[in-house]
């Protein structure tokens, strides 16, 4: 039997170019992008993964149904997702993404099947009350970090996150 | 998670785990549970790592051809009007909305 011969992966692609180039011929002004030279803040975990209360963060715009959707102006909000909520009342809105997969399965942009499984089978000790999702099409990384950022970290911490995950589109 | 190399390494968080998918798949492909599965179990291993500032890389292939590389880099500008109005997915979410709030 002839080995079936595979290519190698191909490298991640270079988005911060791809990026500017694309708005350079728009006619914008390059944009000043989040660059931290200096080492990230560090807590190592004081107990294993499956006794950690697990919280979920994501920016692709989730919204429950019967909650308002985000806008597409630099929106500022963040929506608190019930964890037990079932997945086929979640939504999408984003301006910055192909939006058909995670409409279809919205686990591939939030994954809360997918860790309520995970913590079901021990890996993740429990999960927050909540999840905080927001439309993270903001030019402003300063605004997210000065004011979205904290208020979601406080309210996580309310909730009892030893660790959070967070997930950006 | 990430779907962006460069711009997670320029943001250096603690920990990172990169998923090089297309963007809209941070986290799988859809109605693949088991692929899902397997992807956040390799990337929550990133809360024990002791370097920080690691990235995980998660050893997933979109396809073999890795086309949507190709097509991604061509793209001139596809995103859509930044209304300052709530975009709803669909139009029964505005009605429920507006319901929920009155």
């Amino acid at each position: 039997m002839k080995p079936r011969i595979s290519k190698p992966p191909s490298a991640p692609l270079q988005y911060i170019d791809i990026i500017d180039e694309r708005y350079g011929k728009l006619g914008y002004a390059p944009y000043r992008w989040a660059l931290h030279t200096e080492p990230p803040p560090w807590v190592p975990l004081s107990k294993p993964l499956s006794e950690c209360r697990l919280g979920l963060i994501a920016s692709g715009g989730i919204y429950a149904a019967g909650q308002v959707a985000f806008h597409w102006k630099d929106d500022p909000s963040y929506r608190m997702i019930p964890m037990d909520i079932d997945s086929a009342d979640l939504r999408t809105s984003h301006f910055a993404y192909d939006q058909t997969d995670a409409r279809a399965d919205i686990n591939v942009v939030f994954p809360i099947d997918t860790l309520r499984r995970l913590t079901q089978e021990g890996v993740v000790g429990a999960l927050t009350a909540h999840a905080f999702t927001f439309m993270g099409g903001i030019y402003s990384a300063r605004r997210v970090r000065e004011d979205m950022g904290p208020r979601i970290t406080d309210a996580l911490l309310e909730e009892g996150a030893d660790a959070v995950l967070l997930v950006p589109v | 998670m990430s779907s962006a190399l460069d711009i997670t390494q320029a943001v250096n968080p603690p920990r990172a785990a990169f998923l090089d998918f297309p963007l809209g798949h941070t986290t799988g492909k859809p109605h693949d549970p088991e692929l899902q599965r397997d992807i956040l179990l390799d990337a929550l291993k990133g809360f024990s790592a002791a370097v920080p500032g690691t990235v995980r890389m998660l050893p997933y292939r979109w396809d073999e051809t890795e086309a949507w590389k190709t097509n991604e880099s061509e793209k001139s500008d596809d995103r859509r009007d930044r209304h300052d109005t709530p975009q709803y997915q669909c139009e029964a979410d505005r009605q429920l909305a507006d319901a929920s709030r009155r």
